[in-house]
């Protein structure tokens, strides 16, 4: 197990370093990006040198890219164009983004976990075909649609809800927005528990357990459940970075003050400090998540733990 | 029909009107209420690109914050847009190139610092120093000493302005490079702000709350979502602020914005979202403000290309001008929140200022036939195509830039007369105009920094100048400017300005197309709700119920 953790955590070096240098690249080939900085006019061509040289840009990239490299070991990850620290922004945008992924992936797994075991236990019956037929609604909507429209209704036509977030997003202001962000997912795991369910159950050692006069509740939970959770634990890992960086669209639609927005307005004002920093701690994300998933395996599957 | 009409109305105002209480309790807004003054309201913002010094600031985001927080020697009245006096007792001249600055005794910033020449003296010095990346430095470009403090390359050679000299606690004299009558009038813009000495001996911490000497100070700064405005009891100022404060709230999209002002979460939203341009009336109706703006758009050319500098281009360009339906794409496309242009100034400089309705004549009305003339005479378009290159990413320039296309192909009979080259990004659309890689004409887009024709025309069209991107170049104009900076008297400068803009008609040098308006809209708790001519809210006036 340690050797296995090991090799994983050495397989991430190449993987973080291929992703930021990628970012790093596209970043810088979209154009000098002092020149938006001083709106429809021209920048003055002295400011424009010292504020490169400031930035680092008048530097050739492969340059650039080993300072900053060098800088975000000792944990610098430099200055945005408003003068903040781009770990300061990072300070405030995390955490509001992080809540909002830990709404959505609580109601993921709880609601999408429940359904996909009601629906797999009664495959076939009204409920299962109701729940079949939701789910691809919800797939076949866009975000942007279920967001903007839950906003209108919630919000302005019947107030149930503040149409947008407050500074302080806290949990019971992020519901609804969660929701959004979780809703396609949550559609996937309903489908992934539902199917794994359905074929678990025929499984030899659910027979056995039922055989040996074991509460239902214990051989749904204990065998049946533990067992076809594999797929589904896949994908929330997976999902967990996903989600982070695909609330964009959410956040915007619910003025959340989180990294969507930090990035949105990072690639607008092609703020390569910005967008750069804020990619490689979601690269990094990533690559944590994948790996707890592969840990979870071994708990949920004693067969893989001794390979 | 019409009573339905008011009735609904009414059920609409008041449903917002509870909601606004209902909803207002957990906001900042629970301040006093009641019309007593005390009252805050919310209005949507926008995060500020730069840092927040005045000489930095150059969007209109940033430059809202200054407004409330800073009064300079100036102020442009909200409604005409006249410079008028506000610190400055007065600022006489005999020649002017040599300006004597007295400033009124009595104001204090909200520290409790006194303004003095020297607030004035030392935050000019800074803003032009060339070590602190102002990126509004060229302001102070007409003082003497400029070159050395702010040099073009190379290091700078001195840190102080030489045309800048404190006299007395009350005076400081200004000396300019050149002769520019109007010069007193520019100093209403927020670069020209004064500083408290704070500014310069805790810098990051003015930056975290800055300091100033306006209406409003600041309670609390959370970068990227909100400001908290305070109105200021010991201000000594005329134009007091008329509400308790006002909190400015960082808005990821503007639709999100508008959503909350229809829910009642919200005030003011002076940034009204295109896609619900054609619902506002009816959401809002007397609430709704569109008023020109000191903004014209026009479509600039690169004269750095020999195929747009050749003798007849100017037919070509006159030609085109004439193949747009400008009527159709402002009522259309833009709801009316643009008005066709019909000079290269502004409406908001009013007649008196050197606007003249109608001076571009029948070359900007829209006329097919007589356009396809014109092309064809001028030697018909360079390459057999004119690319019109915009930025994508803002602004929906898409939207417009093609129904330009559209109508100049209709007009010249040819389904690839015109295109659109979108560019990705804004910095890189800056980017290009700056290496003076255009093929064609571009999207040029022009926000006054003060209500003068002067600054219409010399930053745009004078050899060489700082937002003459095109590099347009033409002796009869800059000789005409020349003289109109140097004219005493202000209404024959203005003459002379006008004459000016001739020789840019004569020459279609940029084709104008329409002038832009702010547009705001407010919840039924404000009343006296304005846009200033820079299309920026005037807060202080704001009441709130």
């Amino acid at each position: 197990m340690g050797r296995y953790v090991i090799r994983r955590l050495l397989q991430m070096i190449p993987v973080f370093i291929g992703a930021t240098l990628l970012i790093f690249l596209m970043v810088n080939v979209m154009g000098d990006p002092i020149a938006g900085l001083c709106g429809d006019r021209q920048c003055d061509p002295a400011t424009a040198a010292q504020l490169k040289r400031e930035f680092g840009l008048d530097k050739p990239v492969w340059q650039q890219y080993l300072t900053y490299m060098g800088n975000v070991f000792t944990g610098d990850f430099g200055t945005a164009f408003n003068g903040q620290k781009v770990t300061e922004l990072m300070a405030t945008a995390f955490p509001v983004t992080i809540r909002l992924t830990l709404v959505a992936i609580v109601i993921e797994v709880v609601v999408g976990i429940a359904l996909g075991v009601i629906t797999g236990l009664k495959r076939g019956r009204p409920i299962d075909t109701g729940v079949l037929l939701l789910t691809l609604v919800v797939i076949s909507i866009p975000t942007f649609v279920t967001g903007l429209l839950l906003q209108l209704l919630l919000g302005v036509e019947w107030g149930w809800i503040k149409p947008s977030v407050s500074p302080e997003a806290t949990f019971s202001e992020l519901i609804v927005p969660g929701l959004v962000l979780a809703s396609v997912s949550l559609a996937y795991v309903t489908r992934l528990t539902r199917t794994s369910i359905a074929e678990n159950r025929r499984s030899d050692y659910v027979r056995t357990a039922v055989a040996k006069g074991l509460p239902r509740r214990r051989v749904i939970v204990r065998h049946l459940l533990r067992n076809s959770l594999i797929p589904v634990v896949t994908f929330i890992g997976t999902d967990i970075g996903a989600l982070m960086g695909g609330a964009i669209v959410t956040e915007r639609i619910f003025n959340i003050h989180g990294v969507g927005f930090q990035l949105y307005q990072g690639i607008v004002r092609q703020n390569t400090q910005t967008v750069v920093g804020f990619v490689t701690v979601l690269v990094l994300v990533f690559l944590v998540a994948n790996l707890l998933v592969d840990l979870l395996y071994a708990v949920l599957d004693p067969r893989i733990r001794y390979a | 029909m019409r009573g339905a009409t008011h009735a609904k109305w009414a059920a609409c105002a008041a449903a917002v009107a509870l909601a606004a209480t209902a909803c207002g309790g957990g906001d900042s807004s629970s301040g006093g209420g009641g019309g007593d003054g005390s009252a805050v309201l919310s209005a949507s913002w926008g995060d500020p690109q730069n840092p927040l010094e005045p000489a930095n600031t150059n969007e209109v985001q940033g430059g809202k914050v200054l407004d409330m927080v800073f009064r300079g020697l100036k102020r442009y009245d909200p409604k005409s847009g006249k410079a008028e006096d506000m610190l400055a007792d007065k600022i006489e001249t005999t020649d002017s190139q040599n300006f004597t600055v007295t400033v009124k005794s009595g104001w204090k910033f909200s520290n409790g610092e006194a303004v003095t020449a020297k607030s004035f003296v030392d935050a000019w010095n800074y803003g032009a120093s060339l070590k602190n990346n102002q990126k509004n430095a060229y302001f102070f470009g007409y003082i003497d000493g400029y070159d050395k403090v702010h040099p073009d390359s190379g290091s700078q050679s001195a840190t102080t302005l030489t045309g800048l000299k404190v006299t007395g606690t009350d005076t400081f004299t200004i000396k300019l490079t050149q002769k520019f009558s109007t010069f007193p009038d520019t100093l209403g813009y927020a670069a020209y702000s004064p500083l408290p000495s704070t500014f310069f001996s805790d810098h990051a911490a003015w930056l975290k709350k800055p300091v100033g000497n306006g209406p409003y100070t600041i309670s609390s700064y959370t970068k990227g979502s909100q400001m908290q405005l305070k109105k200021w009891d010991g201000y000594t100022g005329t134009d007091k602020a008329q509400n308790g404060g006002v909190t400015l709230k960082v808005y990821t999209d503007n639709n999100t914005a508008y959503t909350d002002l229809m829910a009642g979460n919200l005030d003011l939203v002076d940034d009204i979202p295109a896609s619900q341009l054609k619902n506002v009336k009816s959401d809002l109706g007397g609430r709704y403000i569109n008023t020109p703006a000191g903004i014209i758009q026009t479509l600039a050319f690169p004269y750095y290309d020999k195929n747009w500098n050749k003798s007849g281009s100017e037919k070509v360009r006159t030609g085109l001008s004439m193949a747009i339906n400008r009527d159709q794409i402002t009522n259309t496309i833009f709801q009316k929140t643009r008005t066709p242009a019909t000079d290269w100034t502004s409406p908001v400089l009013g007649t008196e200022g050197g606007f003249q309705d109608g001076l571009c004549g029948d070359a900007c009305k829209y006329n097919p036939t007589e356009a396809k003339k014109l092309v064809q005479e001028g030697g018909g378009i360079p390459g057999g195509q004119v690319k019109i290159t915009y930025n994508a990413d803002t602004g929906s320039h898409k939207e417009w830039v093609d129904a330009v296309c559209n109508s100049i192909n209709n007009a010249l009979g040819n389904d690839k007369a015109c295109v659109g080259n979108p560019v990705g990004t804004f910095a890189d659309f800056r980017n290009q105009i700056g290496q003076h890689k255009m093929t064609g004409p571009f999207r040029a887009g022009w926000q006054m920094d003060y209500p003068l024709i002067q600054n219409f025309l010399q930053p745009l069209y004078y050899t060489k100048a700082s937002s003459n991107d095109g590099l347009w170049s033409n002796k009869d104009f800059d000789k005409l400017v020349n003289q109109a900076n140097a004219e005493t008297d202000t209404s024959k400068a203005i003459k002379l300005f006008q004459q000016a803009e001739g020789v840019v008609r004569d020459n279609m040098a940029a084709i104008p197309l329409w002038y832009q308006n702010g547009s705001a809209g407010y919840s039924d708790r404000l009343s006296n709700v304005a846009l200033n001519p820079f299309s920026v809210p005037v807060y202080n006036e704001i009441k709130v119920s």
